[in-house]
């Protein structure tokens, strides 16, 4: 390829877990290398420019510095892909969203709460325009690859929108309801290859909702297998807070 | 000699999570020498509040993703202590082959990728791929194997699947566990004594720097101690982890969106530097040696010497993990149900050792086993007030060099802490009680 496409990274409110899952991928890292100019990742190098082909962001939108930054991400920028559950939903961040946030802060700080600006947490979707999104908490490995590969090729990447039990179906893993335990699978976008129920772990959520998910008939099977109404709920909140809720501005 | 300096590094590269260096010197008084946290803070207690304790570990684990492991061993810890949950050997012993595979992972992230760059005078590790192939393919198939033993036994090496308060979803295969022996033996073992080669050639290139400082870490009777033991300082000796409040004393500050801790001095230092000066006898031979070649000596003061402390470190888990495996084969492993069922509601504490440092969780749930108190003290944390007292006696020390010399030696000396920011304002010390 004559013109390798540059290529920045960068974070916001996260844990880096999804920057963290790009530098595991040992065995294709050069080769994707090789493919890319990495021009800007202030976790692994020193260099900032001005301008770039494609910009990964991980992490959600929690601060006014943060709303300036994802604006001149965006103006730097021709395509713009969200990585994982802070930059796609808000992620579990967005979690405190629903508290007060005073009360939020004044818990934590006491009387220094004004120290340290911070707003609601927010998806990047909420602030400009995301071309492309990798869901997954830490972002999907495979559905990374998968975009990568299809943006460096210049194809459009295609994206399931079913529920997370078809997958598990299709690997014929034994469903976690039969040990007694609860899952969010039948309500939870595919794409991660039912990751967690193949470990013997349910679902929690991470990749945020179906289009059209049930709500109610999920929280009735939660309840039905022995969840408080309350509880129900908040399993359901953890990754989709902002769009159960509403984002809150 | 310049006597005023005026030194702002804005978004501190290659460390986790965004930090400022602030330095300020007017006519040779030193005004201000401190790292600024600034990372925005996440408000974990009010994703907390009120959850299952089957929800505990999944979320902490979300403080930090390149901690992730020993958010979650520390979390389980804690949920085990307050819930009054028996574990088993195997778990035990499956909990600390993770352990010792997130250490591996991490201190090689660490010395290769982020501290290396600085010894070779580059910016990053990517043009080191042109000039070293070797070393880097070698740096990322360490880092693959290590990452193996998380993916294998967790499911996946950044937060982990499979660990659950009383053991785990699934058990690996005696063919799984095997091969990973087999790597290790192969591949880790001669990779490790290459990187302690390419370390020595590196290691003059490592500030001379020294201060006296509290050192604290785990330490147990029975081996070097990462996944458990008592708390031990180098100024006081060791106390059960039931203390920590005393040896920590988290307070506010207001230059950093992080708290900072002290224990018998203005501040302590901890991480693999501290573990070594207080474990350096449980080190298998292999680490010993590696120590010896690469001039890391116990009681050693400086702080610079972290990332060679890391290395050492990374050979004693390559092979201890050898002797971990090879005694689960032994004792033929046991498809076991996690055990869920508590016997009692109340305050738990879990300690353990993660790759930056001592990391404590501290939770109280009520009768329906949800969390109604959570407390977590991190690593990075507690070495802020030591790296700031560190550049309270480097810049006047160094003050004869240049303003980009001074920037360059505390921009390394914040990377050898190997600093772990996302961690650090994760922001959980609340009670929920209302
Ligand atoms: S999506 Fe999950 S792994 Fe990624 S930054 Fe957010 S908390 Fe971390
Ligand atoms: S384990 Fe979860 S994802 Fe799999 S079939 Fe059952 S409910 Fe669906």
């Amino acid at each position: 390829m004559a013109n390798k496409p540059r290529v920045a990274i960068f974070d916001f409110t996260g844990c880096e877990g999804c920057e963290l899952n790009k530098l595991n991928f040992e065995n294709e890292l050069l080769d994707i290398l090789a493919h890319v100019d990495i021009v800007e990742w202030r976790e692994a190098m020193d260099d900032r420019v001005d301008e770039y082909d494609i910009a990964f962001v991980e992490g959600s939108l929690s601060t006014p510095d943060c709303i300036e930054r994802i604006h001149e991400v965006r103006r730097k920028c021709k395509v713009l892909v969200s990585l994982g559950s802070c930059a796609t939903l808000g992620g579990i961040n967005a979690m405190k969203n629903i508290q007060p946030i005073e009360e939020v802060r004044e818990e934590v700080y006491g009387e220094d709460k004004y120290l340290f600006p911070t707003l609601p947490a927010l998806p990047l979707s909420a602030v400009v325009k995301v071309d492309y999104e990798v869901r997954g908490c830490p972002m999907t490995q495979i559905e990374f690859l998968k975009l990568f590969t299809a943006l460096v090729r210049g194809q459009e990447p295609v994206k399931p929108d079913y529920a997370v039990c078809i997958e598990c179906k299709l690997k014929e893993n034994e469903c976690v309801y039969e040990k007694g335990m609860i899952c969010l699978g039948p309500v939870t976008m595919a794409g991660c290859d039912a990751h967690c129920p193949s470990f013997g772990q349910y679902c929690t959520g991470c990749r945020g909702l179906v289009t059209d998910a049930n709500i109610a008939g999920m929280e009735e099977i939660l309840v039905k297998h022995g969840l408080s109404v309350d509880e129900a709920r908040k399993r359901l909140q953890l990754y989709n807070v902002n769009q159960l809720e509403g984002v809150q501005k | 000699m310049s006597t005023n300096l005026d030194i702002k590094v804005k978004h501190l590269t290659r460390v986790e999570g965004h930090g400022n260096i602030v330095v300020n010197m007017k006519e040779g008084v030193l005004e201000k020498a401190q790292l600024e946290i600034v990372e925005a803070p996440r408000y974990f207690e009010a994703m907390l509040k009120g959850r299952s304790f089957h929800e505990a570990a999944i979320v902490t684990s979300r403080i930090c993703g390149i901690c992730s492991l020993g958010h979650q061993i520390a979390s389980l810890k804690a949920t085990e202590d307050a819930l009054g949950l028996e574990v088993s050997w195997q778990t035990i012993q499956l909990r600390k082959l993770l352990t010792h595979g997130a250490t591996l992972q991490s201190n090689i992230l660490h010395a290769y990728f982020l501290a290396a760059p600085d010894f070779l005078n580059v910016g990053s590790v990517f043009p080191l791929i042109g000039t070293h192939p070797e070393v880097v393919v070698r740096a990322l198939r360490m880092k693959r194997l290590a990452n193996d033993m998380g993916d294998v036994i967790g499911g996946r090496a950044v937060h982990p699947i499979t660990c659950v308060p009383g053991g785990f979803t699934r058990i690996p295969t005696a063919e799984e566990l095997l091969e990973l022996k087999r790597k290790l033996v192969e591949e880790m073992v001669p990779d490790f004594l290459a990187t302690v080669d390419t370390m020595a050639a590196l290691a003059g290139a490592i500030p001379q720097f020294e201060r006296e400082t509290e050192f604290i870490s785990l330490r147990s009777d029975d081996e070097y101690a990462l996944y458990d033991g008592d708390i031990c300082s180098t100024d006081t000796g060791t106390v059960d982890d039931h203390e920590y409040r005393k040896m920590t004393n988290e307070h506010v500050v207001t230059h950093s969106s992080s708290k900072h801790c002290k224990a018998n001095r203005s501040s302590y230092m901890v991480g693999a530097l501290a573990r070594f000066n207080n474990n350096h006898d449980k080190l298998c031979d292999a680490a010993k040696d590696a120590a010896e070649k690469l001039g890391l000596k116990p009681g050693c003061c400086n702080p610079y010497m972290n990332t060679i402390a890391q290395v050492v470190e990374a050979g004693h888990c390559a092979l201890d993990s050898v002797a971990i495996i090879d005694q689960l084969l032994e004792a033929g492993l046991k498809d076991e149900q996690p055990n869920q069922e508590p016997t009692r509601f109340g305050t738990g504490i879990g300690a353990t050792e993660v790759p930056r440092g001592i990391l404590y969780h501290e939770y109280t749930y009520d009768r329906q086993g949800r969390m109604v108190k959570a407390n977590c003290i991190i690593p990075t944390g507690q070495n802020l007030a030591n790296i700031d007292d560190d550049m309270k006696k480097l810049v006047p020390e160094f003050i004869e060099k240049s303003k980009e010399e001074i920037t360059l030696m505390l921009e390394m000396l914040v990377r050898a802490y190997d600093p772990c920011i996302s961690c650090s304002v994760h922001m959980l010390d609340v009670d929920f009680i209302e």
